[in-house]
């Protein structure tokens, strides 16, 4: 169960992109969150997942109240979250194989002997052949890179994935296999979802709920 | 306006692999019609873009005609290509106008600048109201003018860049996913107003632009394209009239059905597996490991015309 208070978020003191946001996510529910580009919606996510520290407000995880972010938040906490961004080649590592990419979640906790189970169990879910595993992220397309990314999110098999324009630079046939593989993900695991973006016909048609952003404040 | 013919990209890779990009694509964009290449990212839709534009890399062989007027686009020199050719015969609308505009430049000087390297107007009032005409003409709002292109948000970069994209006057202009990252609401001003650049009586001759919109959103071609060209692995598998397409009979080659039908408003369905590797296509269909319809058959190449496939949906069944 994740709680957003009265979050206020922004990059600068004086001008915060999120105001007094209140959001709920219930455990294994799938809410969208609906608002135009440059909204601060995607600031929201990255406090949702524990990513950016907001100014003032609480977040509650299963009624805890979350006082530390990123890298500072105990490991328990950050790893109940899995992210994936709109632009994969911004947050990809371009130097490592899409395996090392995948892989870096686990190693970073101390994991690295999971590695080959969890990658042989994760790349068939996101339609990632062997042969693309071994790839650099410039030798494959922006799609074959989005299925990277999503099993990185789902390697440390999170309670709770926060999925910010995931498919916005896709085709409409990857949008939809990436879209499936989280709700397998879901289906098998329980896992929540908040999927943050602008096209409502899509989050209509995956989530349970969906919320405006102006609704939210 | 545009006919390309037999248009085939071919990179050679280190180690001497070679990757078929493009293959035989045959089109035409007619002046005041649109035209949308669609399909899916690494296709091949935006290396034939390149093409056009003479911007390939160095372990680019091209092959083929691309007829703009009377000038073939892939037999023309550099020298041609950056004097007459980009700019002045195609405008380029980009796919990340934050990324083709300068940074350190406000909008109205990178504006201006264009308008004094393409057009003959000179002096700093005359150069300073044609810089606010074509603002205007892209719907950029005068009051952002001054401003540099990391303080505008997607809309307005875009139509910054459409914008530098029309000063020109080019009678082509081709649109490498002018949408990308926008909202639906600003998707559909920004193709609304691509489509009145090509509506409205061009310069010189009076019968509109012309425009090639790549783009991998359907919902943006389906609101603009006169035409539709579908590629799948280097080829394009199918031309359609857009009408046709987007509503009955459908599209009729099963790669084409299966990409509308994983839109979120149809079945929301994904097409099984991956596209094949550019790199190692087989020698029949490039689909078939994908396609429910795949017969025997299917390992020799796909007829040639407007669909490219041994089986294509006919009306009749395609209402099943
Ligand atoms: S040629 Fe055969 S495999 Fe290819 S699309 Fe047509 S039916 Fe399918």
């Amino acid at each position: 169960m994740l709680e957003l208070r009265s979050i206020t978020a922004g990059y600068t003191r004086n001008a915060p992109v999120v105001r007094d946001v209140s959001l709920t996510v219930a455990p294994g529910e799938s809410v969208g969150l609906l608002g135009p580009s440059g909204c601060g919606k995607s600031t929201l996510a990255r406090v949702a997942a524990l990513l950016h520290r907001p100014d003032s407000g609480t977040l509650l995880l299963d009624g805890e109240p979350v006082r530390h972010w990123r890298h500072r938040a105990p490991r328990d906490r950050r790893t109940a979250f899995g992210v994936v961004f709109q632009q994969a080649r911004l947050s990809a590592d371009p130097r490592l194989p899409l395996t090392d990419l995948i892989a870096e979640p686990l190693r970073a906790t101390g994991r690295g002997r999971e590695v080959p189970d969890r990658i042989a169990q994760l790349a068939p879910v996101v339609g990632l052949t062997p042969d693309l595993l071994t790839r650099r992220p410039h030798e494959v397309s922006d799609g074959q890179l989005q299925r990277a990314c999503l099993a990185r999110a789902l390697v440390l098999r999170p309670r709770l994935l926060v999925c910010d324009e995931m498919t916005a630079m896709l085709d409409a046939s990857t949008a939809a296999a990436l879209v499936a593989a989280v709700e397998d993900y879901r289906a098998a695991t329980g896992a929540a979802l908040l999927a943050v973006g602008h096209d409502r016909t899509l989050l209509e048609r995956w989530c349970d709920r969906t919320v405006h952003w102006e609704s939210l404040s | 306006m545009l006919s390309v013919r037999g248009l085939s990209v071919r990179f050679l890779m280190p180690g001497g692999r070679r990757v078929a990009a493009v293959t035989g694509a045959r089109f035409d964009v007619a002046a005041g019609e649109c035209l949308a290449l669609i399909g899916e990212s690494g296709c091949g839709k935006s290396v034939l873009a390149s093409a056009l534009l003479g911007l390939l890399p160095g372990n680019a062989q091209t092959a083929g005609s691309a007829l703009l007027g009377d000038l073939d686009l892939l037999a023309a020199d550099e020298r041609t290509l950056a004097r007459t050719v980009r700019g002045r015969l195609i405008g380029l609308v980009p796919q990340s106008p934050a990324a083709h505009l300068t940074p350190v430049r406000t909008v109205r000087s990178q504006l201006e600048e264009t308008v004094a390297a393409l057009t003959a107007t000179r002096g700093r009032a005359a150069l300073r109201a044609a810089a606010e005409a074509a603002a205007e003409r892209a719907a950029f709002p005068a009051s952002h003018l001054d401003r540099h292109p990391h303080e505008l948000s997607g809309g307005l970069a875009q139509r910054a860049a459409t914008a530098l994209a029309l000063v020109g006057g080019a009678p082509l202009l081709l649109a490498d996913e002018p949408t990308t990252g926008l909202d639906r609401d600003l998707v559909d001003r920004t193709v609304d107003e691509l489509r009145r650049h090509v509506d409205e009586p061009g310069p010189g001759n009076g019968t509109g632009r012309a425009l090639l919109m790549i783009t991998h959103d359907l919902a943006a071609a389906e609101r603009i394209a006169d035409r539709v060209a579908v590629m799948y692995a280097g080829r394009i598998v199918e031309l359609a009239d857009a009408a046709a397409f987007f509503g009955e009979p459908g599209p009729r080659h099963p790669y084409s059905r299966g990409l509308l039908q994983a839109l979120p408003d149809r079945a929301f369905t994904p097409v099984p597996g991956m596209p094949p590797e550019l790199g190692d296509l087989p020698d029949g269909c490039a689909f078939a490991a994908r396609c429910d319809r795949a017969t025997d058959t299917c390992a020799a190449p796909p007829p040639a015309g407007t669909v490219a496939c041994h089986h294509p949906h006919v009306p009749e069944d395609a209402r099943a």
